[in-house]
């Protein structure tokens, strides 16, 4: 079923199976005041049943704004989405008017939030909000729609589920909101779960019990699982493959542990050596220095190239597409191999 | 809640007796005979003025004095103006007549500006919103009497469409022309509020929550953003109803409304201290009363707000 548009290649990685998600050269812009942010330039990612894909990037790299374009739920204006597909079980939902596109929000495709204070509605008790998703989809009574609720409510662990229903958002701690969020977004038993950034605004021990439940929920599931993220530490241990990404395009794609074995993109090697590491405690964090481009004006050649310590000068030509350096592997980078074999040294300046 | 309740009526005594006794002492302390001109061109018999001294206890010093018409007030007792007319039953007059003005104007604050906020929210920078800035800030930009006195010209003069004046029958029919001049200025208000209220909430995570859980745009809108969105607008409409109650002296002079503005008006002009200490008395509890019962609305339509 998987159509292809010309010039773009399938991806090779489990060739002939429609994916559940494709996302195809997806790109997002937002008029503003100062001018035209290009906040994703050409993302193309697939994900299949049961797989957990992990998007990481530094803050402004476009990982939400591709999300938002996937749920359909963009700013707009000032968002607009220019061009690309969002294929879901084959279906571009891009294609789709409002109300198609709508059926498949919350029952194919859902999605949780960083902050599920402002996430979740205030004036209305969780239970409520929960019960919705049954009441408007699925047309349950309300008496059925609250029995549901308290259900799921039990099933990501929320103690005393049916006495707590009738509170508000701001009566629980962040990691019960996030679990109510959770509840919500698995109501209809969605196909991919969207989970932007669950567990930043949590503490340490909360974050582990989050990503947890997650992890639990999306196996008894066999949900697609799409983990957003800025921290390279949380995803090693659940994610199944990784794409990274900077100035709303994607640097580098590859299978989990091969990423942190060796990684095949400057960009991607500096995220990982700014992983605060227990042997490494007392040294300084080397974060990459310097900031991203500014989408409204992201120059000519590598996005990476001014903050690249082994930029040369066709980078500052030619902007690397994103391309397979060893099979399973893709990298946007000139000099992919010699990254990824640690063959290159950084240029002098 | 009931503890809360409690509490903020026993807050209003001290407020009450502070507010009544200031009103008290300025009317009878007010320099000048409170005799003058009472009996015609003469002044008044002795007998006269010896009954009178002694019915409202003008001899005693003020304090003594004040806590004896507090006693009669805590008893429904209001006492007699000079002409011997009852302050209560002259209240329980006006009142109702203040009551129903308050109510249509409140009407038109919810019908006309509730409704050209939402319009004018859910469509920011449209020409309805356009119209609704530019005509509410002509409104509040125009004193009330002199809309007041355009409206009676032409809506009540002129063209008759309504009633000019209200007189003794103060039917809803009558009340509208001054109940939407009374409700002008808050009504140009709630519609500014309802709209930025509405813009500032439809940008809300909650609102984008609401699109991802794949609900109908309608229920978005109507159930999600409006609930929050109100909020704000409700109490402000609440606290101004509390106002309205207080009488509207210049639009029941205007339309010649028989309300309590009218008849403080009337009282102070003609130094009928009874009357006028009676109304403002009145006046202060049901202001007291609706603000409370407004912060009680505020904590049923917002959660975050606890009355612990
Ligand atoms: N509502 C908006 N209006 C204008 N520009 C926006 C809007 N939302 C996002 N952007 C632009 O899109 C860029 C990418 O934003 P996005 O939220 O996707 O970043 P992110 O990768 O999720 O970062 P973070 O880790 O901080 O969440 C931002 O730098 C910003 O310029
Ligand atoms: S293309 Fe050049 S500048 Fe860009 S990441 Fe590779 S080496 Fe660095
Ligand atoms: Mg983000």
């Amino acid at each position: 079923m998987a159509t292809t548009q010309a010039g773009i290649a399938p991806r090779p990685d489990q060739a002939g199976v429609t994916p559940l998600l494709e996302v195809e050269n997806l790109q997002v812009e937002f008029r503003t005041r100062d001018g035209v942010a290009k906040a994703v330039n050409g993302v193309s990612y697939t994900l299949h049943e049961g797989e957990t894909l992990a998007v990481l990037g530094e803050s402004g790299s476009g990982k939400s704004v591709t999300a938002q374009a996937i749920m359909g739920i963009l700013d707009s204006p000032p968002g607009f989405v220019t061009g690309g597909a969002v294929r879901f079980r084959g279906q571009d939902l891009l294609a789709l008017p409002d109300d198609e596109r709508r059926a498949y929000r919350g029952r194919s495709i859902s999605m949780i939030f960083q902050d599920a204070l402002s996430a979740l509605n205030p004036v209305f008790p969780v239970g409520w909000q929960i019960a919705e998703m049954f009441r408007v989809h699925e047309g349950l009574s309300k008496k059925d729609a609250k029995q549901r609720a308290v259900e799921l409510m039990e099933q990501v662990r929320i103690p005393a589920a049916r006495e707590r229903a009738g509170d508000y958002p701001h009566q629980f701690s962040g990691g019960m909101r996030q679990r109510i969020m959770i509840a919500m977004a698995i109501a209809l038993d969605p196909d991919v779960l969207i989970a932007d950034e669950p567990t930043t605004a949590l503490d340490v021990t909360v974050q582990a019990q989050i990503m947890q439940l997650l992890a639990d929920l999306q196996r008894e599931r066999n949900m697609g699982l799409i983990l957003i993220t800025h921290d390279l530490g949380v995803v090693a241990d659940v994610a199944d493959k990784i794409e990274v990404m900077y100035s709303g395009r994607i640097m580098e794609q590859a299978p989990v542990h091969d990423i942190y074995a060796a990684p095949a993109h400057p960009y991607t090697k500096g995220l990982l050596e700014s992983i605060p590491r227990v042997d490494l405690k007392g040294q300084e964090l080397s974060a990459i220095k310097g900031l991203p481009p500014n989408l409204t004006n992201i120059p000519a050649g590598c996005e990476f190239r001014p903050r690249c310590p082994y930029a040369r000068d066709i980078c500052k030509e030619q902007r690397p597409p994103l391309a397979e350096v060893v099979p399973g592997r893709f990298s946007a980078c000139h000099f992919a191999q010699e990254v990824l074999e640690g063959d290159i040294e950084p240029a002098q300046q | 809640m009931g503890r809360y309740v409690a509490r903020r009526l026993l807050q209003m005594i001290p407020v009450v007796i502070g507010t009544t006794f200031i009103i008290y002492a300025l009317v009878w302390a007010l320099p000048g005979d409170p005799f003058a001109g009472r009996c015609g061109a003469r002044p008044c018999p002795a007998a006269y003025v010896a009954e009178m001294t002694d019915k409202y206890n003008l001899d005693d010093p003020l304090p003594i004095a004040y806590i004896q018409y507090l006693g009669n007030l805590i008893r429904g007792d209001f006492g007699e103006t000079f002409q011997g007319l009852s302050v209560g039953e002259e209240l329980l007059r006006a009142y109702p007549t203040t009551v129903k003005l308050a109510l249509v104007a409140i009407v038109f604050e919810i019908l006309i500006g509730i409704g050209a906020g939402i319009l004018a929210g859910l469509r920011r920078g449209s020409y309805i919103d356009n119209l609704v800035l530019v005509s509410t800030l002509v409104v509040v930009s125009i004193p009330v009497f002199v809309i007041g006195s355009v409206l009676q010209l032409f809506l009540g003069m002129r063209w008759g469409i309504f009633p000019a004046t209200v007189g003794s029958d103060d039917s809803l029919y009558n009340l509208i022309l001054p109940g939407f001049v009374l409700a002008a200025l808050s009504l140009a208000y709630v519609a500014r509020l309802t709209r930025t209220s509405l813009a500032e909430n439809r940008r809300a995570d909650y609102v984008r929550t609401a699109v991802a859980k794949g609900l109908p745009q309608r229920r978005v809108i109507g159930i999600h953003t409006m609930r929050n969105s109100l909020i704000p607008v409700i109490t402000f409409i609440g606290a101004d109803f509390g106002a309205l109650l207080g009488g509207a002296i210049v639009t029941e002079g205007i339309f010649n409304v028989p309300g309590v503005g009218n008849l403080i008006f009337r009282s102070v002009t003609s130094r009928d201290g009874v009357m006028v200490t009676g109304a403002v008395t009145v006046l202060v509890l049901v202001f007291l009363l609706v603000n409370l019962l407004v912060d009680l609305i505020y904590g049923w339509l917002d959660p975050r707000i606890s009355h612990g």
